[in-house]
């Protein structure tokens, strides 16, 4: 199986090839992609410098373009696609049915791979994409089992690409407008989840008050961390429980799957966190590259667990939808 | 305006919550009988394991509806993933007596060629979306609840061959998830879930920890805990070129919701007066539209703030 590493800088996508990825995936310093957060993601100088780097290492890059296009501003979603295209991409990772028909007529010579946006649950849906515009790879939504994945996987005429480790949507990928409901600013349009510019931390008394927009989304006692409010992370009152209503702070840690998931046909495996620091990145990277061996006859190796768990967000985790249980 | 509006479509959307099978079946008994909308999409949107609760009834509801000079609809799933759940939207698919609503692309895709309707679920942001859409076989397109209303007329104008809704009432379906939360706040998962979201025949409110209202709970799905409601944009949402307005069913005088709207499409109600006689058809509801200026979708811009029929 590949290992497909996130990159949020030209340093950590350095690092993330150095650290034995097959693959490395970034997005555009805009709207176009999903982690379209301050600070973070490549000018197209930087990705020119990025594929070059990757390509004489033998390693690929994957561009991400999957947000929507919002309706009156599609030339920003098709300029980053002609862009990518243009500075050798060897993948275009999309979402919008839009902008499919647009990089299969203009680009046809390039991969593309439907992102975990698209929200591509079933063989049905694949098969759409596949038909439509020549999708080879489909990254998979964080809802389906492990066997629900190998069913979907022995049915569908293209690749499957899985998430194994870090940030957890609880919500269908690309079907949640939480974000836009709390503070205008929507995952689908924007790139943005619970977006860091309406975020507010304000003490009250001996707590910690985290606030998405107007509302509240958690509050810490002074024993307690005060996390980032990731609207599906937050503590809630609903009906008598008052709590995690929809997920506790937790990452995905689906190493333990591994196998399962290679039994199952699967072509890569995904770790999240363009948004994480390098030592992330490298860390995460070099431990997974263990566990799946080198792909030149080197056998996996053990991986140091407790080194993932520190790197997890929320330093708890959990193997998520794989296990039919968390449902 | 009176000729422009007078195309306009009621559409009265899927009930999104689990009733309890009575009260469903005679909620549509009266929706036929007295209710002046033009289209009823039937079927369960949210949760496959519901579906057993309203199959029984269907036809015996699809064809008092169409007695009443009413189009039908038969709507698919939002999210298909295990094996019972694809086998039911192919036979849901190869029916050709009724027209079906794709809520996800599986559906899209065994319709293929045929005439059919897309639901509020599929993520149709763009005309060149839609485009796509349409050359499979899609003739109308429910567009998703969060779109503001520059890009409704965008994406009008780009594909003309569509007829397009809008959510115009009620609760907003913002997610949906392989988890559900409804059953874990009640101390179950979803495989033992015991349909205790029947409970809560019009959303479990979600409340923040300071108490103030926020989001609601319907099984699988994650709605705004406001309900929507453009009545007083409908002369914006003609303008837009908009065909249709999806009325989404809540446990209120649905009758009377459609009324409203109706009166302001015929030009019989100022569309800025409306929104009083819609929150009075619905007790205890806070109301949103948000969205549609493109703002946080909680917001209420007021009904005077947004203007009504030119005088």
């Amino acid at each position: 199986m590949e290992l497909i590493c996130p990159a949020g800088t030209l340093a950590s996508f350095r690092d993330a090839v150095d650290a034995g990825a097959d693959a490395v995936y970034c997005g555009f310093r805009n709207e176009t992609n999903a982690r379209n957060f301050p600070g973070l993601n490549l000018t197209p100088d930087e990705l020119a410098e990025a594929v070059f780097y990757a390509a004489s290492r033998g390693v690929r890059t994957f561009v991400a373009v999957n947000t929507f296009m919002r309706a009156g501003n599609e030339t920003l979603w098709t300029r980053a696609v002609d862009d990518a295209a243009a500075l050798g991409a060897d993948a275009l990772i999309l979402a919008d049915l839009g902008l499919l028909a647009y990089a299969a007529e203009r680009h046809p010579e390039v991969r593309r791979h439907l992102s975990v946006q698209a929200g591509a649950a079933n063989a049905d849906h694949i098969e759409f994409v596949v038909e439509a515009f020549g999708v080879k790879r489909v990254v998979l939504p964080r809802v389906l089992t492990v066997a629900e994945i190998a069913a979907l996987t022995r049915n569908a005429r293209c690749e499957t690409e899985v998430f194994v480790f870090g940030g957890l949507c609880v919500m269908e990928e690309g079907r949640c407008s939480l974000s836009s409901y709390a503070t205008g600013l929507s995952p689908n349009m924007n790139g943005v989840c619970s977006p860091a510019s309406h975020v507010r931390y304000r003490p009250e008394g001996d707590e910690t008050v985290s606030q998405l927009g107007e509302f509240t989304i958690n509050r810490f006692s002074k024993a307690e961390a005060a996390g980032y409010p990731t609207l599906c992370k937050g503590r809630f009152v609903a009906g008598d429980e008052r709590g995690y209503v929809f997920e506790d702070p937790v990452t995905l840690d689906a190493l333990s799957q591994v196998d399962a998931l290679a039994a199952a046909g699967v072509a890569a495996l995904k770790i999240e966190g363009r948004q994480r620091g390098r030592a992330y990145v490298s860390r995460v990277v070099g431990e997974m590259r263990k566990a799946l061996g080198d792909g030149h006859g080197r056998a996996p190796r053990a991986i140091e667990h407790d080194l993932l768990d520190r790197l997890s967000e929320g330093q708890r985790t959990t193997t998520g939808a794989f296990e039919k249980r968390w449902r | 305006m009176e000729q422009a509006s007078s195309r306009l479509r009621l559409v009265l959307g899927p009930v999104l919550f689990l009733w309890d099978a009575t009260v469903w079946r005679d909620f549509y008994f009266r929706i036929a009988d007295e209710a002046d909308v033009d289209c009823v999409v039937l079927g369960e949107v949210v949760c496959s394991k519901r579906q057993h609760f309203h199959e029984p009834l269907l036809d015996q509801v699809a064809e008092r509806l169409k007695a009443a000079g009413k189009a039908v609809r038969l709507a698919s799933l939002a999210l298909v993933t295990n094996e019972r759940e694809v086998r039911r939207t192919h036979q849901l698919c190869t029916r050709d007596d009724v027209e079906i609503e794709a809520e996800d692309l599986s559906a899209h895709h065994l319709l293929r060629g045929r005439p059919h309707a897309i639901g509020p679920l599929v993520n149709v942001y763009n005309g060149a979306a839609a485009q796509v859409l349409a050359a499979r076989g899609a003739r109308s397109i429910c567009l998703p609840p969060e779109l503001p209303l520059p890009a409704v007329a965008a994406i009008v104008r780009d594909a003309p061959d569509v007829d397009f809704e809008v959510f115009a009432f009620g609760r907003v379906p913002l997610a949906i998830s392989a988890r559900c939360a409804h059953a874990r706040v009640k101390g179950r998962t979803k495989d033992t879930c015991q349909f205790v979201c029947q409970d809560d025949p019009d959303g479990l409110p979600i409340d923040t920890l300071d108490g103030e209202h926020f989001l609601a709970l319907n099984g699988v799905q994650t709605m705004s805990y406001t309900c929507q409601s453009l009545v007083a944009e409908v002369p914006a949402l003609i303008e837009a070129g908009v065909a249709g307005l999806r009325l989404s069913p809540q446990r209120c005088d649905m009758v009377g919701v459609a009324e409203t709207f109706r009166n302001v499409i015929a030009g019989r109600l100022d569309p800025r007066d409306a929104q009083a006689e819609i929150a009075a058809r619905y007790d205890g509801a806070s109301f949103s539209n948000g969205f549609l200026h493109g703002q946080a979708g909680h917001r209420l811009v007021p009904s005077a703030a947004i203007g009504g029929l030119p005088d």
